[in-house]
């Protein structure tokens, strides 16, 4: 076979959308709040000053906001057009989330983003001061509800299987609204973006300082971006670290790959830096083991002892399983109601899954022979092994192992990037305060360099939280081969030429408007 | 109360897709984009005016999308998995809309004004005849093959399948889908030259508006009557709401307008709207005949969309075999999802309520040249 699989293709298909998406949201997202923040000045200081430098960063944003609209569109349209077996399975849960976004944060972006553009000389000022809070609030409550409903899938809570619907249903929204995995993912998500805008804003104004050009503008952006960034900057680590921690207790596997950990020990480290031995393949573990166990982990690598234990469980001495423990079984987690569990090897929980699998295939035969006992037997089994569903569809324990590679890279470019920001905001207020920020040439290279730097900073962040959960869809109770919709590889190809290439156009169409306008200032 | 959350769901879903339709005059204006004007500035004018309501159509579009996921994933399931050409399609249309009016006027945008232009005509041709096909399955059915218990078939668990491979191009071969695609373009450009007429501030653009009235309309008119005529005779399938079982009836969606009564009284008055309000458009009361033809427009596509699953009536019909049709009843997420939903859906009338506050501020004075000149002008 040429073509590789429909899953396959659909996947490279939702990345290179979703992908696509997050380079304009985050910074559309940011720059709401950083707009909103100038126009109030303006508006306590009447200053036309700040009409001028709000309405240049407006510019910026509606050329952002088009865009991350149109490819938002897309997003939604794919979980039916790709993944019509996903949409069945948990559309009861997983679609509520996206409703109330349409209706609650939508509207209240597209509807007053119309005053905010439109509007200046039809309403008055305050009016016009609320539209750009509200288009913020929209723009933030949007991620809001999309982040909760991604969340449900790391941490499938609030539910319950339905054999007679043969599905997931919703039994407490509030659990799913307020769970923990969501509200760290929606922190962590809407101040990378906040911190993403800053730098962006940041960079553009360096390049006019490096032109001598605009210097008031570019100082009193630089001003709002820097405190609002590193605020932000602040919060978003904290919550990485939490992320890290939920991984550990509801997702192990991801958090094993974060690390390239195969084998742990109690008081787990935590590599700082490091190279992956790309010879160390889980998937020889069977086929070649004496190789398999001869090859080290890292080439080379810099722990910091204890680290783990430390992020994972919050307490040194503690034990973290790595991939191989992990499909041995015999560690800790926390299971979908928040029990912790030790769980079975994962050829165990495969079979488990398969007797889930089979007892609803017999609750089903039972129900139209209307056996009632057999029914509520197999009901009982059903329950019992539900935990483990979706290992039913995983034919080679292996296959619950993630890309490590990718994953382990990804991570580091994320953290590390993180922490150089946090460098740059310090930097940046301490030159801000100094009043040499106009003078010092290698600050302002190092500020457009930012720009580049964020973005890939933030895309690496998805790739860690979406690479690391592979193969699920819904962790442990649907993997990626039973999500899917029964098209033909083909025809997926032809939708990713068909994206990829408008996404080109569109990705330099947009560069393209965007160096023009940032070359033309705000003077117009 | 399943029950009447169910037809809840559905009276709201109808109600956003015939809202849909209405706020498609963003789309039919786009198609007077190369016809009807004369020169770059008459073109200006025109992108500038649907410019300031195109995303709501948009959302619309989406919160359509996402209440259909949410109270009938079944549905968005087996459609959108199985008819996916035709989705993929009105996707991509939409898209190529989305970004053509920033970008249009701005420097640097690589492929050129006029390209952009096409892209919203486009948008605005095919986009509304395969949103109107799509909305013809509802009563035509498609191609599928729908069985909910694969998902225990561990080796092949999908459990829809479209069973052609034109997946759902093949809805646009079906006269009435076609019918429909073609009645709710003829609409959304009637209610957009209405608009342009309301709203412009141009009398040569808006004296050739009128004469456009004067064949789109009536044009809009017949076809939607020829529509109800082979809607009216068409024979649908109905559902034992106890059993599932699912079987044809001669006429059904017009025993479903008579038995059901007051979808026919919402059709006739969004009729007579519609009628009113084209009549009035000849004399010359452009505000009153846009609102009274889109809310005409309105009324009669929420009736035609309730008949089309109320009365215990199979939305979506499987051809290949209709006892695997898709019906409220089987298709439906369960009910606390719904009624959680439900109370979100109660804040509809106060987002109603500050979009109808809005449309006004911006709609209050006609646009012209001369606005789009001002330097506190966002120009598209």
């Amino acid at each position: 076979m040429i073509l590789a699989s429909f899953v396959d293709l659909s996947r490279l298909q939702f990345a290179l959308t979703a992908m696509f998406h997050w380079i304009f949201v985050p910074l559309t997202i940011g720059l709401g709040v950083i707009i909103a923040i100038m126009e109030t000045y303006y508006l306590r200081t009447g200053n036309p000053f700040w009409k001028r430098t709000t309405k240049y960063w407006m510019k910026i944003f509606a050329i952002n906001f088009a865009i991350g609209v149109a490819t938002g569109i897309i997003l939604e349209f794919q979980f039916g057009t790709n993944w019509s077996n996903y949409a069945w399975f948990v559309g009861d849960i997983f679609g509520a989330p996206l409703a109330i976004e349409g209706i609650l944060a939508f509207f209240l972006e597209s509807t007053f983003f119309a005053i905010m553009f439109f509007g200046w000389d039809k309403v008055n000022k305050n009016m016009h001061l609320l539209s750009t809070w509200l288009v913020s609030a929209g723009t933030i409550l949007s991620a809001f509800w999309i982040l909760i409903a991604n969340a449900w899938m790391q941490f499938p809570t609030g539910m319950e299987f339905n054999p007679d619907t043969a599905r997931n249903e919703m039994v407490d929204f509030w659990a799913i609204v307020t769970s923990p995995v969501a509200i760290n993912k929606f922190i962590h998500t809407v101040t990378n973006a906040f911190v993403l805008g800053s730098i962006v804003v940041i960079g553009i104004s360096c390049w006019y300082l490096l032109h001598k050009r605009e210097e008031e503008f570019s100082r009193r952006s630089i001003k709002i971006a820097s405190v609002f960034g590193l605020v932000s900057l602040v919060v978003l680590i904290w919550t990485g670290d939490g992320s890290a921690y939920h991984a550990g207790k509801k997702q192990p596997m991801k958090l094993a790959a974060m690390e390239g950990l195969y084998k742990s020990r109690e008081g787990t480290p935590l590599v700082a830096i490091g190279i992956l031995n790309p010879r160390k393949d889980i998937r020889k573990i069977k086929e070649d083991s004496l190789t398999y166990k001869l090859e080290k982990p890292y080439l080379f690598n810099i722990s910091v002892p204890e680290g783990l234990s430390l992020l994972a469980n919050r307490k040194t001495g503690t034990f973290v399983p790595g991939i191989e423990d992990i499909l041995k079984g015999g560690y800790t987690y926390t299971n979908r109601n928040g029990e912790e569990k030790t769980a079975p090897p994962v050829e165990e929980r495969m079979r488990l899954g398969r007797m889930a699998a089979g007892a609803l295939s017999d609750y089903n035969k039972a129900r139209i022979a209307g056996d009632t006992l057999r029914m509520k037997n197999a009901r009982a089994v059903l329950e019992e092994n539900y935990d483990h569903f979706g290992y039913a569809y995983i034919n080679d324990p292996v296959e619950v192992v993630p890309n490590v590679q990718l994953v382990f890279y990804a991570f580091r470019v994320m953290v590390i990037l993180g922490g150089f920001f946090l460098l740059f905001f310090g930097l940046t207020i301490y030159l801000e305060k100094k009043g040499t920020i106009g003078r010092t040439k290698w600050y302002q290279y190092l500020g457009i360099a930012c720009i580049p730097l964020v973005y890939i900073c933030s895309q690496a962040g998805w790739i860690v939280a979406e690479v690391g959960r592979q193969p699920w869809t819904i962790q442990d109770l649907l993997p990626v081969s039973a999500s899917a919709s029964g098209v033909s590889s083909s025809a997926v190809l032809t939708t990713i030429i068909l994206f990829f290439a408008l996404f080109t156009a569109l990705l330099a169409a947009e560069t393209g408007i965007m160096i023009k306008v940032i070359r033309k200032g705000p003077e117009a | 109360m399943l029950y009447f959350l169910q037809h809840y769901w559905w009276m709201v879903v109808s109600l956003l897709g015939a809202l849909l339709v209405f706020l498609m005059f963003v789309q039919g204006g786009q198609t007077l984009l190369f016809l009807t004007t004369r020169n770059e500035d008459e073109k200006s004018i025109l992108v500038n005016t649907f410019g300031h309501k195109w995303e709501l159509t948009f959302t619309t579009l989406v919160t359509f999308g996402g209440a259909l996921f949410a109270s009938f994933p079944l549905y968005y399931s087996t459609s959108f998995g199985g008819a996916y050409w035709l989705w993929i399609t009105i996707l991509f249309l939409f898209v190529i809309q989305a970004v053509s009016y920033e970008y249009r006027g701005k420097a640097g945008n690589l492929l050129g004004a006029r390209t952009y232009e096409m892209f919203l005509f486009l948008n605005g041709m095919a986009g509304t005849i395969l949103l109107g096909v799509a909305v013809g399955t509802f009563f035509t059915g498609g191609e599928f093959i729908m069985n909910k218990n694969s998902i225990t078939e561990i080796l092949n668990p999908t459990i829809s399948y479209w069973a052609n491979s034109a997946h759902g191009l093949d809805a646009v071969t079906i006269p009435f889908n076609l019918g429909m695609g073609i009645v709710v373009f003829l609409a959304a450009r009637t209610l957009g030259t209405l608009y342009v007429i309301m709203q412009v501030d141009s009398p040569e653009l808006v004296s050739r508006c009128r004469k456009q009235v004067k064949i789109t309309a009536p044009a809009f008119v017949a076809g939607f009557l020829l529509l109800l005529a082979a809607l009216f005779t068409m024979t649908g399938y109905s559902v034992e709401p106890a059993t599932g079982i699912v079987s044809p009836v001669k006429f059904k969606y017009f025993l479903n307008m008579t038995t059901l009564v007051w979808p026919l009284i919402i059709l006739i008055a969004g009729l007579i709207l519609v009628l009113t309000g084209i009549v009035k458009s000849f004399t010359g009361k452009s505000k009153f005949s846009f609102y009274a033809t889109g809310a005409g427009v309105f009324l009669a596509v929420w009736s035609l969309l309730i008949c089309a699953a109320f009365n215990n009536t199979a939305f979506f019909v499987s051809k290949v075999d209709p006892r695997m049709s898709l019906t409220l009843y089987n298709s439906s997420s369960s009910e606390f999802t719904l009624k959680v939903m439900a109370y979100a859906s109660l804040l509809l009338p106060f987002v109603a309520g500050y979009i109808i506050y809005v449309w006004r501020a911006l709609t209050k004075s006609r646009i012209n040249q001369d606005d789009l000149n001002k330097p506190d002008a966002h120009k598209y």
